[in-house]
């Protein structure tokens, strides 16, 4: 076996080497991403479940430009991709990354700090301009010049810290959870620079046009928009996993040569996925059947690292009974495991001919969101503010089970429903009578869904209760008393076994 | 298991070797797929009639674009029976290939809007857009009567200037006479014939019919009011459009 095989595979519990002083890790910024975490979480969850609901009663866009659907939409999935997921993931990357490598953080506080503030006013000055009409018209993409350039910066620097940390390290290997971050870091600099070519209309002007036009620039933002998925929502996530399962079912990952399999399988093919946004439109056939093969490839190692993740509760599954936090993780890989299957098989250009403009992408999209990212932060957050804050335990357990099942039914409400109006709405466009002609009009099909958008937000109002709860329980254990803080749960315990 | 003695361990303690590693691995698919979208002629229809937007078009267009329609309506027809028959004839990339952004979008709440233009009146588009449930009793449409405001065109020209200096072919007759095309478009009273020698068969329209000022919605439904009409498909065949 080649060598550090095993050391990649054992994150070891326990209080590490004594002969080895624990370094003084920075944490206060990292406590900051917590809390921004579930407040634009909150923020996220609210503004969606405020369009779910204009989707229903339509009146509730106020006929006034700063409340309308097409203004609000880009505001909920940038709230929740990049406010909530992006500081989740500067969280973890950076309390990841010191704790495997041994390392204090490149630039220390400062760094950190700066990464914090400058994020912060990346997505504020990203979420005004789309309340006042200011988007590129890209999905996902839509901060304008003055934003992305912002960006570009702090994500320089972000790679800068994260990598100088690890070149800083004390252990020879780097951990499997810094490879997908590492990889997330670096391919969303190259998304986002490739989809962001622009040329402002003047610099005293928001406005810009895109280098690219027609059929490349929607190639282009596919490209970017399915590895904005792949690589912010998938890669970045799995680092997560890769660390925080094991740390909390206490055992090491299940597999390290599926580890291997899984990273590069993950980078190489996901790439490719974009085209089948594209199926059947203006786009060449050739691209589209490329995407259509990659992304139905593509089930394959996502399935490998699902189950990496699962296999890793070997001989530790009573755990689900007792750790919420595990239970939210655990569940949220199998969700993971659930929309990566959905996926390759919505990616088929037959099946896609149907789901297409429907509502069961945003079905789809959802049981990756609501049940993927949303539920591993979540388990992620249980787990680590008490340590963050030096506390012995979440305040209550109870709640946090109370969040489980209310997110949980939450989500079976939305993603059931989506996939009803969606199969049906599909169904609905292409409906011939015996007459030969096309039994529906448009808007009889859009009167159709209006049951399963009431259920699609009644499931978005159960999600964000539960968030709230979350919010809760976090504050009243941040509030805890600390007079046992010098017994508080092992912060630092968390290192991969020496070679 | 690679068939060669191959060990791993030496890119996981190599930063460099495994960033540039992942760099080139993430490289690859991206691009096999764009790159030759910009170098294989057949990838944009070679048909007549297409033309870059007029100013008034333009400014309309922007505004679909602020205002977030794509989040609702595609601009991409299929083709399929039902979507040809709902819609007309499946979109050809070369009706985009000015579009900055495309707008093809991802999801139909409402219908495809790639051949909305000429499909109902001026004033239908207006008093829809005002109150869609005026006119449709079960759209979901937020009502756009904010529009009814004054158009800020006085950048045009610097808009057609940078739509130029990103590769949409507008002549410098075109950029200098921006204001003044946008202009003539919207007052149908007024002579349009310099504005007609620029951009062919373009219509002159009031569409709110207020001749005191030109307006958001006047800009907006002059836009969709050409969107898809541009290619004459009596002449643009199957046979003539079959990718060589």
């Amino acid at each position: 076996m080649p060598e550090g095989l095993t050391a990649q595979a054992v994150p070891i519990t326990g209080t590490g080497p004594l002969s080895r002083p624990q370094p003084d890790y920075v944490d206060a910024p990292l406590r900051a991403f917590a809390i921004a975490t579930v407040f634009w979480g909150i923020a996220g969850f609210l503004a969606g479940v405020v369009i779910a609901l204009q989707l229903a009663y339509p009146q509730l866009n106020l006929g006034i430009e700063f409340t309308t659907f097409g203004r609000l939409r880009p505001l909920h999935t940038s709230a929740v991709i990049f406010a909530f997921g992006g500081n989740a993931l500067f969280l973890t990357s950076l309390y990841v990354v010191q704790r495997t490598c041994r390392a204090r953080l490149l630039g220390g506080d400062d760094a950190a700090w700066l990464l914090f503030w400058g994020y912060q006013f990346f997505i504020v000055i990203a979420a005004t301009g789309y309340l006042l009409g200011i988007t590129q018209g890209k999905e996902y993409a839509e901060p304008e010049w003055y934003a992305d350039l912002w960006l570009t910066v702090l994500w320089v620097s972000y790679l800068v810290v994260f990598g100088g940390t690890i070149l800083r390290r004390e252990e020879p290997h780097i951990y499997v959870a810094n490879w997908f971050f590492l990889a997330f870091i670096i391919t969303v600099a190259v998304l986002h620079l490739g989809n962001n070519v622009a040329i402002p209309t003047s610099f005293g002007s928001a406005k810009s046009y895109g280098a690219a036009s027609g059929v490349q620039d929607a190639m282009i933002q596919w490209w970017y928009g399915h590895n904005a998925v792949g690589f912010f929502l998938t890669a970045g996530f799995l680092g997560m996993m890769y660390y925080f399962v094991p740390k909390q079912a206490d055992r090491p990952i299940y597999s390290y040569r599926l580890s291997i399999v899984h990273f590069w399988a993950i980078t190489f093919l996901y790439i490719w996925a974009g085209p089948h946004h594209l199926h059947y439109t203006a786009l060449p056939d050739w691209a589209q059947v490329l995407g259509m093969v990659f992304s139905i490839m593509l089930w394959m190692p996502s399935w490998g690292g699902m189950i990496n993740g699962l296999m890793t509760l070997s001989g530790a599954w009573d755990k689900l009974r007792t750790d919420v936090g595990l239970r939210f993780s655990v569940a949220a890989v199998g969700f993971y495991g659930m929309a990566t299957f959905e996926g390759p098989v919505m990616s088929i250009r037959a099946v896609n001919s149907l789901s297409h403009y429907t509502d069961w992408t945003i079905g789809h999209v959802h049981s990756g969101a609501l049940g993927w990212n949303g539920f591993i932060t979540f388990g992620v957050l249980y787990w680590l503010v008490p340590r963050l804050w030096g506390r012995t335990k979440l305040y209550s357990e109870r709640l946090a089970s109370w969040h489980f099942w209310i997110a949980t039914l939450g989500i079976l409400l939305y993603i059931t429903s989506m996939w009803v109006s969606g199969i049906m709405q599909g169904l609905m466009w292409r409906a011939y009578d015996h007459l030969g002609f096309l039994q529906y009009s448009f808007v009889e099909t859009v009167a159709a869904l209006h049951p399963y958008y009431v259920i699609r937000a009644t499931g978005g109002v159960l999600y964000l209760t539960g968030a709230l709860l979350m919010a809760y329980n976090l504050w009243r254990t941040v509030r805890m008393p600390v007079a046992e803080a010098n017994v508080a749960l092992p912060n630092a315990s968390t290192l991969p076994a020496a070679a | 298991m690679f068939g060669i003695r191959f060990n791993h361990g030496t890119i996981e303690r190599n930063l460099i070797l495994l960033g540039l590693l992942t760099l080139i691995t993430i490289s690859i698919g991206g691009l096999v797929q764009v790159i030759p979208l910009f170098t294989v002629e057949s990838t944009i229809e070679r048909v007549g009639g297409i033309r870059p937007y007029t100013p008034l078009e333009q400014a309309g267009r922007d505004i679909y674009v602020r205002e977030g329609c794509y989040t609702c309506h595609s601009q991409m027809v299929r083709p399929f029976r039902d979507e040809r028959e709902r819609y007309g004839h499946y979109s050809l990339a070369a009706e985009s290939m000015f579009d900055k952004p495309f707008q093809w979008g991802s999801k139909r709440t409402g219908p495809d809007l790639a051949r909305v233009g000429g499909r109902y009146s001026d004033e239908w588009h207006v008093l829809h857009l005002r109150d869609p449930r005026h006119l449709v009793p079960e759209s979901i449409m937020p009502s756009y009567g904010f529009l009814d405001r004054p158009l800020d065109y006085r950048d045009i020209g610097q808009r057609l200037a940078t739509l130029r200096t990103a590769g949409v072919p507008y002549t410098d007759a075109m950029v200098a006479n921006a204001r003044a095309d946008l202009e003539a478009q919207a007052r149908p009273a007024e002579d349009g014939s310099a504005f007609s020698a620029r951009y062919g068969r373009a219509r002159q329209m009031d569409p709110d019919g207020n001749a005191r000022a030109i307006t958001e919605m006047d800009a907006l439904v002059a836009y969709l009011q050409m969107l898809g009409t541009l290619v004459d498909f009596t002449e643009a065949t199957p046979e003539r459009l079959r990718q060589q």
